[in-house]
């Protein structure tokens, strides 16, 4: 296991290929959230804890049940043929949302100071893409169980840090005279193409 | 602005323009922005978003009074993913170049929120007839805008429409003219949302 390898794929997701300046996932709840830093901040720490949970579990259950040989173990003639790879949308949708509401139900019993900071951010997460979206590229891509882990959190990472900086590009924009028609929802897009563009400048670098 | 005076005609093209679902509704969009920057692909994901967000909408109507309403969000993830899945498969068995090039798009439709967003807003509460206009209504939406920024963004960005070079792009070429690379990447596409929404919000205000 090289640590450089973890490293490149760590200041990718987090920079080079933003998960949502680069790839566009979790737009809506993006768009949504910004209003606030606090909002912000507390969404974005929601989507870092629970990609980092679901992701690792949803590759896990891929590997060891869903991908084409993974059955082998199940003593019989037909089994280790069969792939289920068409049912990973159902299952990581069952996955992601089943285990949001236990982490929800934990939180709430052991831990209610974290649980009334991120609760009610919670069930927003289930549907954001941005969740079933890790899941699905760390499939395609390819990654074993470490690279998943690293990959999932440092593209949390990378959410958290988009929603933080518009948030605060927003509060710094009630100052300007923005013209009426794009007030609201066209200007937060505007904003988001020149935070895409500064992040473009990450681009060439390459470990 | 409204196209059609009969309840049905308005279900149907209301969400053209008037209330479109990723320009004034904010639903859908990762996949707008994502997927446009050619024509084609923007062309194959309106269909298959349209196709499950119809089905989606008409099943969730035929068993609306079924469906008990603590449990009915899973209830719909499960009508969905059954449905996308089912698309996924049709894409990657005819059309499997441009599938690879959507790929993880199509999956992302279970997440899209135009879908969840209407099943939770529309289909709850309507015959299953108004259910079908509806998705048929927002799908058109979602399709008129994925369409018209794949083209722009396929012209500016590659000079090429649905994969054919633009005639006289050559002579253009000699003249000087330059692609606009920033078109095909990710900042292109948010700007041209972001004018697109200013664009027809303009319009919209100016003509009520």
């Amino acid at each position: 296991m090289d640590i450089v390898g973890l490293i490149s794929i760590a200041l990718t997701s987090i920079f080079i290929s933003n998960i949502l300046l680069a790839k566009f996932l979790g737009m809506c709840s993006f768009l949504e959230c910004a209003k606030t830093v606090k909002t912000a901040n507390g969404l974005g720490l929601a989507v870092v804890f629970v990609l980092t949970l679901t992701a690792p579990l949803n590759w896990l259950i891929f590997n060891h049940l869903l991908k084409e040989d993974a059955l082998t173990w199940i003593p019989g003639v037909e089994a280790g043929s069969v792939s289920l790879e068409f049912l990973q949308f159902l299952t990581f949708i069952a996955v992601i949302a089943s285990s949001v509401q236990i982490v929800e139900m934990a939180l709430e019993k052991f831990s209610p100071a974290l649980y009334s900071a991120l609760g009610i951010f919670l069930p927003l997460i289930t549907v954001n893409c941005a969740i079933l979206g890790v899941s699905l590229f760390m499939i395609e891509e390819d990654y074993n169980l470490l690279e998943t882990v690293v990959f999932a959190f440092s593209s949390g990472i990378g959410w958290w840090l988009a929603i933080m900086g518009l948030a605060a590009i927003n509060k710094k924009m009630m100052y300007s005279h923005v013209p009426e028609a794009l007030k609201g929802l066209g200007m937060t897009f505007i904003t988001t193409g020149l935070m895409a563009m500064a992040f473009m400048c990450f681009a060439g670098i390459e470990l | 602005m409204s196209f059609s005076k009969s309840k049905e005609g308005q279900v149907l093209s209301n969400p053209l323009v008037q209330v479109n679902p990723i320009m004034v509704q904010t639903l859908g969009v990762c996949s707008a922005l994502a997927v446009t920057a050619e024509l084609k692909p923007s062309l194959v994901m309106s269909l298959s978003l349209t196709a499950v967000l119809t089905c989606s909408n008409v099943i969730i109507s035929l068993i609306r009074n079924f469906i008990p309403n603590k449990i009915r969000i899973i209830v719909f993830m499960v009508v969905i993913s059954t449905l996308v899945a089912l698309a996924d498969q049709v894409l990657k068995a005819y059309v499997f170049e441009v599938s690879k090039q959507l790929s993880v798009f199509v999956g992302l439709i279970i997440t899209n929120c135009i879908v969840m967003g209407r099943a939770e807003a529309f289909a709850t509460t309507n015959t299953p007839k108004m259910a079908l206009l509806d998705g048929l209504g927002n799908g058109a939406g979602y399709s008129l805008v994925l369409c018209v920024c794949g083209a722009f963004r396929e012209v500016l960005g590659a000079g090429t429409i649905w994969g054919a070079k633009l005639p006289g792009i050559d002579s253009m070429y000699a003249a000087g003219y330059v692609n606009n690379g920033l078109m095909v990447l990710a900042p292109g596409a948010f700007f041209l949302i972001g004018l697109f929404i200013w664009v027809s919000n303009t319009l919209y205000r100016s003509s009520k």
